[in-house]
């Protein structure tokens, strides 16, 4: 198999991307805003969008990383708290110059919190990492419940939560939010950084051996999957207005880490894809809902058992590799006798 | 973690250091190891092991099996900290560092169990191990900088320039863990080139290869001794290999030294022969 | 605070300790010989508290029935587990293992609550007995009979473990599964032994908890699963006595935090001190070290 059968040059790539994502950003709020699909569903898509946020930045730590924290739900109510409460505190008439700088401080705060967690949880292996987070993320949802009662003044309001929070989640700063993720974890990944995180995965000891400090890029790893979950938070407080910490459990956290291996761990195409599904299905199938936690668990189970690596394994969709792959296949029937040179002219690029 | 402890060095000459080659006798040895030794609870693995490898040297550590060889190696990379005795790399002491800083030093080793990175492709693999030769940093990888683009070019030009050593880079794209054995074997001495040693571990390289893959090997081993002008040591049980291209050898026997010197000097020792093949019965 | 009251919230924390304890083995044995935190632990009491309560209300059985039933169901839903979930996995990733067992134990909860419904059952009392006064201070039946069936069954297990041959065929795979099926012993029926041996202390550990707290509820099992587990990750992984002092420590501790006015803090408090176990002695109190060989 060779290595280089890039067609379309570097630069081009991105552009075709980023292109194609701000048309479909272009044409689906043009669709919201025109009301030709109802506000329901456009909220819909909003919290299929905070969810893929969620799944592909838990991806980094278990797909990537190798690791299986089970509190992602605790960086989310940080994230979502840190936002609401920004959000409450500034006038009305700013909320909307406000919103992104409140996701980004409660992305950055629950970056901090991956920090505090992870430095001492990934000197750890796997299953105790496992429950070491659980039990951070019921440490956060303890302190967020009696908080108020140490600080003497309300900041997180107890088991009542946050209530009229400004919604101020819109399709559009979601999948802007969306683009930025997966752009960053993307470049990352395709990285000396990201090569680091992922030798780690492979094999620890030969990560070391490679003079990887494989220290760091744990913390890395986890701080980078705490962050985007923190966003994600924000964006969820916006979108549904109250919080409280009951909705953020180890169940919350366990409905991310589904997604995640229904996608195939290490696939950020199957995050995405599995994400949009199991978000989508029980809103538009009501009597689902009933239902949908044992379908979660009944997956957690049948997929480990007969295909652990999920619905992609780690395959990743480039569409440019599909173009370069379709331009081949065009150029191929034209003149078949010249294709293999045509590969090399391609890998001289 | 603290510090480990270790006894002071007692100012005594070490017994016969291995056969420091010609054209690198005017120069410290890369690597010296002087009274090196472990224990793991109560039992003494690796006892008062003395060494030295000059700069471009090839040299054998032999032993039966449990005789130690792996836990030495282990104990040059800082995977096992060393109860006793000092490790100098280049002049420098190695004593209280990571098995990081010592690969950043400059040792790089393979592993007697294949230890790659399977479900990577070969490319990656390599360079993993060039992960220290590039610099760009996290914002500038995230945001692809110019430098990015850069250093991974070179990168990857490098990566294929190693593979090329063992005629693999048309596998740059295949997943490491779908190579046949040979060439895992291979692909882990890559790895570990790429980290820019000076002083290379290889961990019996030869196991599991075919005559004619071991005689290529030892071409191979020999030609990286000359083109990258660095040193390399190896454990090895195919006695061909170890005798055919390793210019000082040492043996170990339940954790200590009992022989040492060229090829020739070993093969007549009679205390090798007797680690090797058991006592003789004394008749009558 | 007076003395009788400190005395009666330590008995308090023996008692629930003494629960901690008998659940942390089957964490503690499973741990031990396949290296799988077993999530649905703590589920299999959910439906051990299930099973009483069934047999009690609805089909009108006697006390020792209905406890008998609920340890005979915890046995055969530990097996049975570990037949289809667990044996397929036995060679894959322990991630993959791992969240398995999560998806055994969310799909325990969720068919209970659609079955049984999310509200909680009243489990009548199962032993009923004298209370009584030791030095001026009141015991009550279940508190003792408690401490003392736990501490019983903890013995019984070590002599299990030790002197019988299914014990030593125990230790045997969970030092080299390899070499133990070399040497004759059947790995699967031993493992399929483990289970229902940790599965049988948590359906004792199941009726005891709800001769304190009468309530069977579909999530009851995953916080007294998780607190077990942490007891046994205190106590050293793998180890019968260290289970008990972990589980005796964890309950001890939270009757003192109860005691002082913090219960809100209760659980908050465990998990503080499982994350400083694990940051300073990951081992334990009584754990062995587990290397990986290069």
């Amino acid at each position: 198999m060779s290595i280089n059968k890039k067609i379309i040059p570097m630069p081009l790539r991105y552009i075709i991307n980023a292109v194609l994502f701000g048309a479909f950003l272009y044409i689906m709020n043009h669709i919201i805003s025109s009301g030709i699909i109802s506000k329901y569903y456009s909220g819909v898509i909003s919290l299929i969008g905070i969810y893929i946020i969620l799944a592909v930045s838990l991806n980094v730590a278990t797909g990537y990383l190798g690791q299986l924290p089970l509190g992602h739900a605790g960086f989310m109510v940080i994230g979502a708290y840190t936002s609401a409460i920004i959000m409450k505190s500034v006038a009305a008439g700013s909320t909307g110059v406000a919103f992104p700088f409140a996701l980004l401080a409660g992305g950055i705060l629950a970056g901090v919190f991956g920090l505090i967690i992870g430095i001492p949880a990934l000197r750890l292996r796997g299953d105790y990492l496992a429950i070491l987070t659980l039990g951070f993320g019921e440490i956060i949802r303890v302190i967020l419940l009696n908080i108020d009662n140490v600080l003497g003044f309300t900041l997180t309001n107890g088991a009542a939560g946050l209530q009229k929070i400004p919604k101020t989640t819109t399709f559009l700063i979601t999948f802007i939010c969306v683009g930025i993720t997966i752009f960053a974890i993307h470049t990352l990944m395709k990285s000396r950084h990201g090569r680091a995180i992922l030798s780690i995965r492979e094999n620890e000891i030969a990560a070391e051996a490679c003079g990887i400090n494989t220290t760091y890029y744990k913390t890395l790893g986890f701080v980078v999957s705490a962050f985007f979950a923190g966003i994600a938070g924000g964006l969820f407080a916006g979108y549904i207005g109250i919080l409280s910490p009951s909705d953020f459990g180890f169940m919350k956290s366990i409905e991310i880490l589904v997604m995640v291996v229904l996608g195939g761990m290490g696939s950020m195409i199957g995050s995405v894809l599995s994400a949009t599904v199991l978000t989508a299905l029980p809103e538009l199938l009501r009597s689902f809902e009933r239902y949908r936690m044992v379908v979660y668990s009944l997956i957690l189970v049948i997929v480990m058992i007969f295909k652990p690596s999920g619905l992609f394994g780690t395959y990743d969709f480039s569409l440019n590799s599909l173009l370069d792959k379709l331009i081949l296949l065009f150029k191929g029937k034209r003149k078949n006798g010249q294709k293999n040179n045509e590969i090399k002219e391609g890998a001289e690029k | 973690m603290s510090k480990p402890k270790r006894e002071p060095v007692k100012l005594v000459p070490v017994p016969s250091v291995n056969i420091i080659p010609e054209r690198d006798v005017d120069k410290t040895p890369i690597l010296e190891v002087s009274h090196l030794g472990i224990d793991f609870g109560g039992l003494t693995a690796v006892d008062d092991f003395n060494m030295a490898i000059g700069r471009t040297e090839i040299a054998g550590l032999i032993g039966p099996n449990g005789a130690g060889k792996t836990t030495v190696f282990n104990l040059l990379t800082k995977v096992y900290h060393p109860t006793r005795g000092t490790i100098m790399l280049d002049g420098r002491d190695t004593g209280g560092m990571n098995t990081i800083q010592v690969n950043k030093m400059g040792i790089a080793r393979t592993f007697q169990n294949i230890r790659l990175f399977k479900d990577l492709t070969v490319l990656d693999n390599v360079l993993i191990g060039l992960h220290n030769e590039m610099d760009y940093h996290l914002g500038g990888a995230i945001l692809r900088f110019p430098a990015y683009w850069k250093a991974e070019r070179i990168a990857k030009q490098r990566a294929l320039e190693l593979l090329s050593i063992f005629d693999m880079q048309d596998m740059a794209g295949n997943l490491a863990g779908s190579l046949p054995y040979g060439a895992q074997r291979r692909l882990e001495i890559v790895r570990a080139l790429g980290t820019n040693p000076a002083l290379l571990l290889l961990d019996e390289p030869a196991a599991g290869m075919n005559p004619s893959e071991t005689s290529e090997l030892m071409e191979n081993i020999q030609k990286i001794r000359d083109t990258f002008q660095i040193a390399i040591m190896l454990i090895e049980h195919d006695m061909n290999l170890v005798m055919g291209i390793c210019e000082g050898i040492c043996v170990l026997n339940y954790g200590k030294v009992i022989a040492k010197g060229t090829a020739e000097e070993i093969q007549d020792n009679p205390k090798v022969i007797e680690a090797y093949l058991g006592k003789k019965k004394e008749e009558n | 605070m007076n003395m009788s009251l400190i005395i009666s919230q330590l008995i308090n924390g023996l008692q629930s300790g003494s629960v901690y304890a008998l659940i942390a083995l089957g964490y503690s044995m499973v741990y031990g010989i396949i290296m799988l935190l077993n999530f649905a632990h703590g589920d299999i009491i959910m439906v051990g508290a299930y099973v009483a309560w069934l047999a009690m209300v609805n089909f009108a059985l006697n006390p020792i029935l209905a406890i008998i039933l609920a340890i005979a169901a915890c046995v055969l839903l530990g097996v049975v587990i570990e037949k289809v979930a667990y044996t397929p996995l036995r060679s894959s990733p322990r991630i993959s293992l791992l969240i398995t067992a999560i998806g055994v134990s969310f799909l325990l909860q969720n068919l209970a609550q659609l079955v049984f419904g999310a509200g909680s059952q009243r489990v009548p009392a199962m032993i009923s007995g004298p209370s009584l006064t030791i030095a001026g201070q009141y015991v009550s039946f279940t508190a003792m009979i408690t401490i003392v069936i736990s501490v019983v069954s903890m013995l019984l297990l070590t002599l299990l473990v030790q002197k019988s041959k299914m014990g030593k065929a125990m230790r045997a795979v969970s030092e080299d599964m390899g070499a133990a099926q070399l040497m004759g012993i059947s790995v699967n029926r031993t493992i399929s032994f483990t289970f229902a041996v940790g599965s049988a202390l948590a359906g004792i550990g199941s009726v005891l908890y709800c001769c304190a707290y009468p309530q069977a509820s579909p999530t009851m099992g995953s916080m007294l699963g998780i607190k077990a587990f942490i007891a046994a990750v205190l106590g050293g992984i793998g180890s019968i006595p260290g289970a008990m002092i972990g589980g005796f420590c964890i309950g001890l501790a939270e009757a003192i935090i109860s005691a002082v006015g913090l219960s809100v803090w209760k659980d908050g408090v465990v998990f503080a001190i499982l994350i400083i176990v694990l940051v300073f002695k990951p081992t334990g109190i009584l754990g062995k070290t587990m290397t990986e060989k290069v």
